[in-house]
């Protein structure tokens, strides 16, 4: 038996992160506290050049790696440098917050920075293997980072029922691939493809392997039924991890799906398709409806992922690749939204306080008219309100579902997208009619203040310009 | 050339931006400043366009400068389309503009909103030169409601007087109802002819000559005439047509400036340029042209009657622009549109003058506009006098005047017309010429012949419409002695009284039987009224020297004559005829009772009708069953689904199970 090495270039950009993760790990070791600021620099400057690379290395067309384990194509390029870039303004936005928490340790960023890894490996996955290799290293990463303040029981209460959960979704994605493995004797994604259509009829197997498999991924992503973990752990985890997670591994989440549903068990579509749809719904409904009796805002926005989940999934359901660049755009924003959102009420708490309630933003229009109205923007953006990004990414979905004749679903999602307006206009809402408790203005470090202003105009020029984005979407679908 | 035309746009627009927002930076002359080099500019690249065009007999020239966007194979652009048509109306709008940004810095000199005053007019000119100079339906709109809003801005200048804010309100409203039909004809030109461009349609309109269409089943109308009558209904609504009208009147609430330049000379007159420019559109359907014959011979004759019994100058002035106007659309539904443009033009000379005129009075009477208070001004104002005096004689025709050969000529081309409803025109614009030289020199003499009669009413002075000017203008004596307005006022009355007086005789010749609007106007043969009017014409000399015989000169000096026995020789005869025909005076004091009536039907209609639709539907149906029923309904069910989310790790884990049993059951069910 001879060793053959495997072509180590497509996964460059994967073999640099890790590589500068465990440097960091060691830097960060032999740094005095005071410039504990060094780690986070350098991984920022770290992910900014993972996005360099991946921007030089990027192929032409699709290259296999690691004997057909590996894949490195356009989509996943550019939901890497999304979830580069989202990690790095995460980062950039929490650094006084963790400051002020004595949260500010070398061991956050080698966990951030393991967890862009596994997503990374998720992104190209081109075997079973991969996908869960990729998913597990994530979801490590992300229970020792929600369980960050160990002094906090809310925080260890989370990051348990996280894990707990996560285990469960774990090995039921694992029961599916062993299901899908035995049904077709293989692991790798293309081969389980071929083999399912070559085989004809449909087994009994291979559909509830499927059904496991959408069950692991609805966890991932926090679709109804399977999003009971999203809210706990949103409200529990200091709010820069609740960032973290709730921003760059929905881009993973996404790959994920497109490679094991459209790429792996793509002839069984008209099954996964239906489960997503009634999925898709029931996250829509459930997300706006129960947004509404929200107090707590990290629990708010929880509830609003659960909905643009829904809508994410809508794109899947659709099953063409206008559907799939709809939902790779709407993953995309939903993000810069997210990571927007996120920031702003990080950057309106200070030492000793957070925002934790809505009606912590009384005011806000007198204490930091800047920051009120990004945060005006960026909730416009979500409710879905023309000429923000939000609103063209609901377009853009709706289209491809209304495409395919689903009417009538497209109509369920457009009236629950109402009713979810009424919960992002009442934090407008309190921002600017309310009178704030506490009239000390806010003051915010220059680069969050650039980071922030980036943010919000990027909003708003891609929902007057979405084109360039949805362009680069549709070509890397193709 | 692009680059001038650009220009020639943009110039008026640089200048009411930066009157308009750095106004009280820049100050008050140099806002003044800005906004008439501004339109100096647009006024001498006119002249260069109107060289080149004209004299050395360039081509018309039609390209697009901007693509907004395509839809669906639509294109929504910005184009320019130069031919002679525009040429004339640019040189028109721009020399009168310019005449009253002059004029203005006299008569605003106290108004504390000078600097906003000015950005308004400067910004009207640019949207008047959008839509002459447009090449298209859609900027053609955007011009037709740009020229809207400046005039009801400028109606309402005045904004702390109610009737001022009443005035632009009902201008607003009742254009509201004009551009609704000119929506619904554009969207029939787009319907048909799947295209906004001017050069396009014009191209396909025969092919739809014949073409039927139903709206109300089993009814079938011609497509041609249903498009032309909506597109005239734009032009009712903005060239103040009847029932359309009673915005105009109104409108002279705004400073007179503005009433000379909007509510005179330019923008009311759009609706004659553009039913001018779509020639080949109404050419196809005679029923349109009759409905247009109709509509401007109602307006010309009895609104010439209104202008008797006024006694604000202003508004004497205000209803003989309707009355003209009604000249001008009668003169299009006999398709002689040539000569409605003709007329067009010698009107916007010398009803600006004419307005002018009138504000010249206003100032030198410090802001009285009761011509009851007047008298004798002749010696005070000579200057104001002998150009009202021209003014006067151009708008009743009297030959070698401009107005003359204008006007002469629609009578002659109604004479001439045989399609329905032309008989009724021409008695209309005959009796007209009475009614206008009656009223006209009633006016004239009122105000600058007789006896002064100011002195007796000193004391009634600051009251009514003009309350508002009195407390801050600078000549602080009241009811002294009337005297001559300053250099800038007097300057452009003289300028515009050379051409009321002599562009008429001059451009007669090729503008209503040469080849000026060669390619531009389209007559059909049959309906080719001008046709045999040139066969008698010789030369404007000529046609002056004969109009001294025809029954319109003749009915003309009728008028004069008796307005000066009445008002100068026998006062009393005026107080006896209203005394005897009361019922009349009334009718006519009450303009037919139009405002009463939209007052009563529309007005008060709508206010029941919205408070009875805010009633039972906004606030029962749609707030309380709705709105509050469903939030309501959504808010209980947000309630009871939160107690799902207990925080019990079991329960989410069972939530889990029963999903995945939920998915794996239907699977094996379905």
């Amino acid at each position: 038996m001879t060793f053959v090495p495997p072509d180590l270039m497509p996964a460059l950009p994967e073999i640099f992160v890790a590589t500068m993760a465990c440097l960091v790990l060691v830097i960060d070791v032999y740094l005095p506290e005071a410039r504990r600021t060094t780690t986070l620099w350098l991984s920022i400057a770290t992910l900014l050049f993972a996005a360099l690379l991946t921007l030089a290395t990027a192929p032409e067309a699709r290259v296999p790696g690691f004997h057909g384990h590996f894949v490195r194509d356009a989509m996943g390029d550019v939901l890497k440098i999304g979830v580069y870039l989202s990690m790095a303004a995460a980062l950039l936005y929490s650094r006084d917050y963790l400051r002020n928490r004595t949260l500010f340790k070398g061991e956050y960023y080698v966990l951030a920075l393991f967890a862009v890894l596994g997503m990374m490996v998720m992104i190209s996955a081109a075997s079973f293997l991969t996908v869960y290799l990729g998913l597990e290293l994530l979801s490590l990463s992300l229970y020792a980072l929600v369980a960050f303040d160990r002094e906090d029981g809310r925080c260890s209460e989370s990051a348990m029922k996280y894990f707990v959960l996560g285990a469960l979704a774990s090995g039921m994605l694992l029961y599916g691939i062993s299901m899908m493995y035995g049904a077709t004797g293989s692991l790798n994604l293309a081969s389980v493809a071929q083999a399912i259509a070559g085989k004809g009829d449909k087994t009994l197997v291979l559909i509830f392997g499927t059904a496991f498999l959408v069950v692991g991924l609805a966890f991932k992503l926090g679709a109804v039924p399977f999003h009971m973990w999203l809210p706990d752990v949103y409200q529990g985890a200091p709010t820069s991890v609740t960032m973290i997670v709730a921003s760059a591994p929905k881009l993973a989440a996404f790959a994920l799906t497109m490679r094991i549903l459209v790429e792996g068990v793509a002839p069984l579509g008209a099954d996964w398709q239906q489960m997503l749809m009634v999925l898709a719904a029931l996250s829509i409904a459930a997300g706006n409806v129960i947004a509404i009796a929200q107090t707590n805002i990290k629990r708010l926005l929880a509830y609003s992922t659960i909905s643009h989940v829904g809508f994410i999934l809508l794109g899947f359901v659709a099953g063409t690749a206008e559907g799939y660049a709809a939902s790779m755009f709407y993953a995309l924003t939903y993000v810069l939204m997210t990571v927007g959102s996120f920031g702003l009420l990080i950057l309106c708490g200070r030492a000793g306080v957070e925002i934790e309630n809505i009606s912590d933003l009384k005011g806000l229009n007198d204490r930091s008219p800047w920051l009120a109205f990004m945060m005006l923007v960026l909730m416009m953006s979500t409710a879905g309100i023309p000429f923000l990004v939000g609103f063209y990414a609901k377009f853009a979905v709706l289209q491809a579902v209304v495409a395919q004749g689903f009417v009538g679903l497209a109509i369920f999602a457009v009236i629950l997208s109402v009713i979810g307006a009424f919960y992002y206009l009442r934090v407008v809402k309190v921002m600017y009619f309310d009178k704030a408790e506490d009239d000390t203005t806010l003051s915010v470090s220059a680069d969050a203040q650039v980071l922030m202003g980036a943010n919000g105009l990027a909003v708003m020029l891609l929902g007057v310009y979405p084109s360039g984005l949805m362009a680069l979407c549709s070509a890397a679908i193709h | 050339m692009q680059t001038v035309y650009l220009s020639l746009v943009l110039a008026p627009l640089f200048g009411a931006i930066i009157a308009g927002l750095f106004g009280r930076q820049i100050g008050r002359s140099a806002a003044h400043w800005v906004t008439i080099i501004g339109v100096a500019i647009s006024f001498l690249l006119s002249l260069a366009v109107f060289k080149h065009h004209v004299i050395d007999g360039a081509p018309a020239y039609n390209a697009t400068v901007y693509t907004w966007m395509v839809i669906d194979g639509i294109r929504l652009e910005v184009g320019f389309l130069v031919d002679s048509l525009t040429v004339m109306m640019i040189t028109v709008v721009t020399f009168v503009s310019l005449m009253v940004h002059i004029y203005t810095i006299g008569y605003m000199h106290d108004d504390p909103g000078y600097q906003r005053f000015f950005s308004y007019i400067s910004l009207f000119t640019f949207s008047m030169l959008m839509l002459v100079m447009s090449n298209n339906f859609l900027q053609l709109f955007f011009g037709w409601e740009a020229v809207g809003v400046v005039s009801y801005l400028l109606i309402g200048f005045w904004f702390k007087r109610p009737t001022a804010i009443y005035a632009n309100m009902k201008a607003f409203l009742v254009n509201r109802v004009g551009d609704f039909g000119f929506l619904l004809g554009i969207a029939a030109v787009l319907m048909y002819f799947n295209s906004l461009d001017y050069q396009d349609v014009f191209h396909a309109a025969p092919l739809f000559a014949n073409a039927k269409m139903q709206i109300i089943p089993g009814v079938e109308w011609s497509v041609m005439t249903v498009t032309c009558i909506l597109l005239f209904i734009g032009a009712m609504g903005k060239s103040a047509q009847v029932p359309l009208h009673v915005w105009l009147p109104d409108s002279m609430e705004g400073p007179t400036p503005i009433s000379a330049l909007i509510h005179a000379a330019t923008m009311v007159t759009a609706g004659i340029f553009m039913v001018s420019r779509m020639s080949p559109l109404f050419e196809l359907s005679t029923t349109a042209l009759s409905f247009v014959l109709v509509i401007g011979s109602i307006t010309a004759l009895f609104m010439g009657f209104l202008g008797i019994i006024q006694n604000d100058i202003k508004r004497v002035v205000a209803y003989s622009t309707l009355s003209q106007l009604g000249y001008m659309t009668v003169a299009l539904g006999v398709s002689a549109y040539s000569a409605a443009v003709f007329h067009l033009m010698t009107h916007a000379f010398f009803k600006a003058l004419l307005f002018l005129g009138a504000g010249s009075v206003i100032i030198g009477m410090h802001h009285e506009q009761d011509m009851r208070k007047m008298g004798g001004l002749r010696k005070y104002m000579p200057i104001t006098w002998f150009t009202s005096l021209l003014g006067s004689l151009a708008l009743i025709g009297f030959p070698g005047f401009s107005g003359f050969y204008s006007k002469d000529s629609i009578i002659e081309a109604v004479h001439a017309s045989h399609i329905p409803g032309s008989g009724f025109a021409y008695f209309a614009v005959i009796v007209g010429v009475f009614v206008t030289a009656f009223y006209s020199f009633r006016m004239y003499f009122l105000v600058f012949h007789g006896e002064e009669r100011f002195h007796h009413h000193d004391d009634a002075h600051g009251h009514g419409h003009d309350a508002h000017h009195d407390d801050d203008h600078g000549h602080g004596h009241h009811g002294g002695t009337p005297h001559e307005s300053p250099w800038v006022v007097t300057v452009p009355l003289i300028l515009l009284a050379i051409p009321s007086v002599i562009i008429g005789g001059k451009t007669i010749a090729p503008m209503l039987f040469g080849d000026f609007f060669q390619g531009v106007i389209h007559v059909a043969p049959e309906h080719d009224t001008l046709h045999h009017l040139a066969s008698e014409f010789h030369s404007a000399l000529g046609m002056a020297f004969h109009g001294l015989l025809t029954l319109p000169f003749w009915l003309a000096m009728a008028g004069v004559g008796s307005a000066y026995y009445i008002y100068m020789k026998r006062p009393d005869i005026a107080e006896k005829t209203r005394a005897k025909f009361a019922p009349v005076y009334r009718l006519l004091d009450r303009k037919y009772g139009f405002d009463d009536f939209n007052q009563a039907v529309f007005a008060d209609g709508s206010v029941v009708a919205g408070k009875a639709l805010w009633k039972y539907g906004d606030a029962g149906l749609i707030d309380g069953v709705v709105v509050n029923g469903s939030a309501k309904t959504i808010g209980w069910l947000a309630g009871v689904v939160r107690h799902v989310q207990s925080g019990y790790l079991y329960h989410y884990a069972f939530a889990m199970i029963i999903g995945l049993l939920g998915l794996l059951t239907w699977i094996v069910v379905r």
